[in-house]
């Protein structure tokens, strides 16, 4: 435990810290990891906790963030309260969409919701919908300026907008898993057939992790759209599901840390990548995926969790 | 009934190209129980070996076979040296390493051959066929596809060697303890799905231009008919990718306002459905489980 609440507290003052030692840019960058990471949470609770396959977390984050720059762009509504309004219309469509999920398992929920990515940016599009969605050319959103007066630049007030965010929904994240509710989930990754017989509604918590997952990840994509300050519907394809997948991997299934982690390195390693090589930057980016999975096979989380084993062995 | 009957010809038409790749999905399938999201690419990869071949001056038929054996040896050599390493690494790793393997094939093949779209000879020709509802290229390419079928068919119903693939996929336990060897067959379903994908790739390429992001549209579709048809039954695949082909089509001329610009979407809904109500897909074993 100790070595959990050392590294949570470091964490969080070199969170605070950052944008008092990072440019304007690099601001930018740091916010959007966060989002990712919120993203990256949602997808875990799904996949990581509950073993249900999702290709279909692009739409979740688009339905967000299209959620918050309507709300804003046609309504008025002020940016906050679009946060919480975009979670809650994502709860809603995942907790329905979890219903046919719950026939299919493996390879066929993973189609079912690739059908759900690669559906997403066409809908978008739609001519009936233009009016509210702007088409191809999408939806512009106002970047809001420090509340209450704070001292501090668009960016900087962006930043720890999505820090408090990140750190409130961690926490609830945390909980959840270490609940009841989070034993069960558990129960029926490892076994749906044996959770059921021990008494767990099985169909209950599946729907129901299918929208607090799509909830997270709505949050996190109404919080980009107001980083990004716009939204257009081919950012949202199922590449950006795909996206996820990776980070969630990288960062260590079912691990909530990890998602910092992956979130990094969906971010960051493209870059890299580019700088070795201009026409080579999506081999060296692949060989650098594969050479990760030689190196930690079951992502971050799996070093970071069998070298807390070690020390706590001693 | 004309429009009918042209529309759901051309929709077989585009469904025999996702039936290729359906092929190509259902084999990697059965071997190793993902789906191979680098395929795709693999088959980009392979086509324009075989434009690079042709070039070259190398007649249609002997660059098609070189193509497909350097496609087969390369599915064993990717199996061998990258995947080998990782056979206990969890399945999320292996769908990580997929995606490392697209990035890898897609921008290898714009590096190589660049970005510009090229064409790619057909050796069936682009003249019309029954009457203008198919050319030429299409009817060989149909024909194809049912001509893999049977030799698939056949390869896995009467020969030793499909039977040891069959048996390493069902129980690789118990085909190690009769003599299979488990890890080679795993490669050659490898080289095998490869190989297929190269078909397919040259099959479709003639028809929708040779460019390094030519098939990540068909291989959508291509799982989309796998899926539908049912992962474990190459029959299935193929009907399934004509399915998907011809809903697509049907979708697009006879729903109102949205379809057109929705025909994929509703294609998907109507996969979705169909999952619904039959979840191993239209021609799948139904699987049973131990708790």
């Amino acid at each position: 435990m100790a070595i959990e609440r050392v590294s949570a507290i470091l964490f969080l003052l070199a969170a605070i810290a950052a944008p008092m030692l990072l440019s304007g840019f690099f601001i930018f960058q740091v916010t959007m990891l966060l989002v990712y990471a919120i993203a990256i949470m949602g997808l875990n609770l799904l996949t990581g906790f509950n073993g249900q396959f999702s290709l279909g977390h692009s739409a979740f984050y688009a339905i967000g963030a299209y959620a918050a720059a309507i709300l804003m762009d046609k309504f008025g509504i002020g940016y906050l309260w679009t946060l919480p309004l975009a979670g809650l219309i994502c709860f809603a469509v995942g907790f329905l969409f979890g219903f046919p999920a719950l026939r299919l398992e493996g390879t066929y929920l993973a189609l079912a919701t690739f059908g759900l990515a690669v559906a997403t940016p066409q809908i978008l599009k739609l001519t009936p919908l233009e009016h509210w969605t702007g088409g191809v050319q999408g939806v512009f959103v106002a970047k809001p300026n420090a509340a209450m007066g704070l001292p501090l630049t668009a960016d900087q007030w962006l930043y720890y907008l999505t820090l408090s965010v990140f750190i409130l929904l961690y926490i609830l994240a945390r909980n959840l898993i270490g609940s009841r509710t989070g034993r069960a989930l558990l129960a029926i990754r490892e076994n749906p057939i044996a959770a059921q017989s021990m008494g767990i509604n099985v169909s209950l918590y599946k729907t129901l992790t299918f929208g607090v997952s799509a909830a997270y990840t709505g949050v996190a994509g109404a919080l980009g759209a107001i980083v990004i300050q716009f939204v257009a519907p081919d950012s949202f394809g199922f590449m950006l599901s795909v996206t996820f997948l990776v980070g969630l991997v990288v960062g260590g299934i079912a691990w909530l840390p990890g998602a910092l982690i992956g979130a990094a390195f969906i971010l960051f390693v493209p870059n890299f990548a580019e700088e070795i090589s201009k026409g080579l930057s999506g081999a060296a980016y692949g060989v650098i995926m594969i050479l990760l999975m030689y190196v930690m096979p079951s992502g971050a989380g799996g070093i970071v969790q069998s070298a807390l084993r070690a020390v706590r062995a001693r | 009934m004309e429009l009918l009957l042209q529309q759901i010809l051309s929709g077989l038409a585009t469904g025999a190209i996702y039936a290729c790749m359906a092929l190509a999905v259902v084999m990697i399938y059965q071997s190793i129980g993902h789906l191979n999201f680098a395929q795709g690419e693999m088959a980009t990869f392979s086509t324009f070996v075989a434009w690079q071949l042709i070039t070259w001056g190398f007649p249609y038929w002997a660059a098609f076979a070189l193509t497909v054996a350097l496609s087969f040896a390369g599915g064993v050599l990717i199996e061998r040296v990258v995947f080998r390493p990782l056979k206990d690494a969890p399945a999320l790793s292996h769908i990580v390493v997929f995606i490392g393997l697209l990035a890898i094939f897609n921008n290898a093949s714009g590096f190589v051959w660049d970005f510009t779209i090229k064409t790619f000879p057909s050796p069936f020709g682009q003249g019309p066929m029954f009457g203008a509802f198919l050319n030429m290229h299409q009817a060989g390419m149909i024909a194809c596809t049912l001509g893999m079928l049977v030799l698939l068919y056949l390869f896995f119903s009467r020969t030793r060697l499909g039977l040891s693939l069959r048996a390493a996929a069902a129980n690789p336990e118990s085909a190690r303890l009769v003599g299979v060897r488990v890890g080679w067959m795993i490669a050659l379903g490898w080289g095998l799905a490869s190989a297929i994908g190269a078909v397919a790739g040259m099959l479709i390429a003639p028809g929708v231009f040779l460019e390094p992001n030519m098939m990540l549209g068909v291989l959508l579709y291509g799982f989309a008919g796998a899926v539908v048809g049912g992962l474990t039954s190459p029959i299935g695949a193929v009907a399934g990718g004509l399915i998907v082909g011809v809903m697509e089509n049907l979708a697009g001329t006879y729903v109102p306002v949205v379809g057109s610009e929705l025909k994929l979407t509703i294609a998907l809904s109507l996969i979705i459905l169909i999952l619904i109500f039959k979840p191993s897909g239209l021609f799948g074993k139904t699987l049973a489980k131990r708790v």
